[in-house]
């Protein structure tokens, strides 16, 4: 089984530097995409490849970058951005790679930015990933040295500057355009789209803004193109994705795999199943932000499509299990906390309504319910449902609270019914 | 008043920019780092050498959770209280060193030697619950360990 994002990673031990990097082929595909590739042939490998983003939302690519206005003359400056601001809870795939392998997501970011011919490019970095950001700095600083970075770049007269931008801490920044806002120094309220940020991004000029593991696919779509990626995965998406699982499974780990592996193999034969004495109960498949699975979903292929066919979203591969010895409705109200803290408070129904939420779940888990607010949960979901709100923050919080309330209804009632959760 | 220091830093990061407002959160950054905190008179500093209003600069400060606008003790505890972490019970992490610190979520012991808060996922949830003390990242939490680790900054 190939696992090009992760197979020079070694946990435990420090990532490659630039010479060590190089001897296992490192930028030879950044030298191959600038000196012998158009632009718009690197770009065209990306669409046809169909890689889909893999910060959560699934979005082509190889669409966003044939967005950028590519007309020499009115288009510059452009920019390039990563998103590294992992902080959707139980995800924890992009510090692994900018952890472990720097160098790739750096000669990705060259070969995205050449694509784009973007002369600056920013990674944006979760304020907590203090390992991951002397490790960047360190190989950036390799990389200009080398003349990866810099001005005319290997003599091809193509320049590219990068810089890393230590984040203040704000789920909202996760968002691309809150993202933005917050580069420019502003509180990281999301924008309006349109105008999307490939026409007007960064200070008004197009900008390509891309998650940490798909610019790291980058080096090696260069090197062994499409048809190769799409053989990687068990379903029509290609590649592989890094899948992760927390809770109470026997070995909660992060592991390379190919897109389309069944939730089961990846519950049972990677994370070992449950831990002895605990029963499986139900899974987020890809984050906090998404829909419930049960037990008629584990053999679900994971996929954009299929688990969106389930009900729910691949996100970002990584999930949290919920086991028999943890109240739902706890494990809910947790995550609707979360969202509540970390609403931007720019549009009503996500303001006013996740706090809501949040109160009336604690009030149910704290034996306070009353059989209404079970309706009223629900017609929260409907206000703060997608289209309602400004931007998915909201959206996102409400599938876990839909699902949950349509799989473990009878613990809701029963807390309700018995004025105590049964879990305590 | 922001040191010479302050000023000078603040003013290397907004060379980079294409106008200085966008070194908002850098300079709030760079005086946290000096000082451990944003004071109200730190806030109105920052603006001037940002040519922006001081309600401009609180605007930002308020909306980070990493911009403290009030003291915080020389280490700062940061418990992860998000899902994967509650799951593997960083309550009983919490109610250990709020009782050995004998401090609540938001406090500060009385000889400014810890502040205590609550954070939202660290991206390490294979190994919950997780803790970051100051720059110093620590997970698979026990107790035992735990106190270990405390120990390091009494």
């Amino acid at each position: 089984m190939e696992q090009p994002l992760t197979k020079h990673i070694r946990p435990g031990v420090a990532p490659l530097n630039l010479e060590e990097y190089r001897k296992v082929g490192g930028y030879e595909s950044a030298i191959k995409a600038i000196k012998t590739m158009i632009p718009a042939e690197v770009t065209s490998l990306v669409k046809s490849s169909n890689l889909l983003g893999r910060g959560g939302a699934g979005f082509p690519t190889g669409i966003k970058w044939s967005l950028v206005p590519m007309d020499n003359n009115n288009s510059k400056p452009k920019y390039l951005v990563c998103n590294a601001d992992e902080m959707e809870p139980g995800t924890f795939k992009d510090r692994y790679l900018l952890e472990g392998n720097p160098h790739q997501l750096i000669e990705g970011m060259i070969i995205s930015a050449y694509a784009i011919q973007a002369g600056k490019a920013f990674i944006f970095l979760r304020w907590a990933y203090k390992k991951a950001e002397t490790e960047l700095r360190k190989a950036i600083s390799e990389a200009y040295k080398a003349g990866f970075l810099g001005g005319n770049i290997l003599g091809s007269g193509f320049s590219l500057d990068l810089y890393v931008h230590s984040s203040a801490g704000r789920y909202i920044c996760g968002e691309e355009t809150a993202l933005l806002n917050s580069l420019e120094g502003k509180r990281a309220l999301p924008r309006t789209k349109p105008p999307f940020p490939a026409i007007s991004g960064l200070f008004g000029r197009p900008t390509v803004v891309n998650n940490v593991e798909t610019l790291s696919w980058l080096p090696h779509l260069v090197e062994k193109g499409p048809e190769w990626f799409k053989g990687l995965s068990l379903t029509s998406t290609g590649g592989t994705k890094l899948f992760g699982v927390s809770g109470r499974v026997k070995k909660p780990g992060l592991w390379e795999l190919p897109l389309g592996i069944t939730v089961r193999e990846l519950l049972e034969d990677y994370a070992g199943g449950m831990l002895d004495q605990y029963r499986f109960r139900g899974l987020l498949p890809g984050g906090a932000s998404t829909d419930f699975l049960i037990e008629e979903h584990l053999d679900v292929k994971m996929d954009f499509s299929t688990v969106a066919l389930a009900g729910s979203r691949l996100g970002t591969g990584t999930m949290i299990v919920l086991d028999d010895k943890t109240c739902p409705v706890a494990f809910v109200h947790n995550i609707e906390k979360f969202f509540a803290i970390e609403s931007c408070g720019w549009c009503t129904p996500c303001r006013e309504g996740l706090p809501w939420v949040e109160k009336i779940l604690l009030s149910i888990e704290n034996g306070n319910g009353k059989t209404e607010y079970l309706d009223l949960l629900k017609s929260q979901v409907e206000y703060m449902g997608l289209g309602k709100t400004f931007c998915a923050h909201a959206p996102g919080a409400m599938e876990p609270l839909q699902s949950g309330l349509k799989y473990f209804y009878d613990d809701f009632v029963k807390h309700i019914n018995d004025k105590k959760c049964p879990w305590r | 008043m922001l040191s010479e220091s302050e000023i000078r830093e603040i003013e290397e990061e907004i060379k980079q920019y294409p106008y200085p407002s966008v070194a908002c959160i850098d300079a709030l950054k760079i005086v946290q780092a000096h000082r451990g905190y944003v004071s109200d008179e730190s806030v109105t500093d920052i603006a001037q050498i940002l040519s922006v209003s001081a309600e401009e600069v609180e605007g930002v400060a308020t909306f980070y959770s990493r911009i403290y606008r009030k003291p915080v003790g020389r280490n700062v505890i940061l418990i992860c209280d998000s899902v994967s972490c509650m799951i593997m019970g960083y309550g009983s992490l919490y109610d250990y060193i709020s009782k050995k610190l004998r401090i609540e979520f938001g406090k500060t012991t009385s000889d400014g030697r810890f502040t205590l808060l609550p954070v939202s996922c660290l991206g390490d949830c294979d190994n919950a619950p997780v803790m970051m003390i100051n720059n110093d990242h620590y997970n698979r939490l026990t107790i035992e360990r735990t106190d270990e680790i405390l120990s390091k900054y009494m």
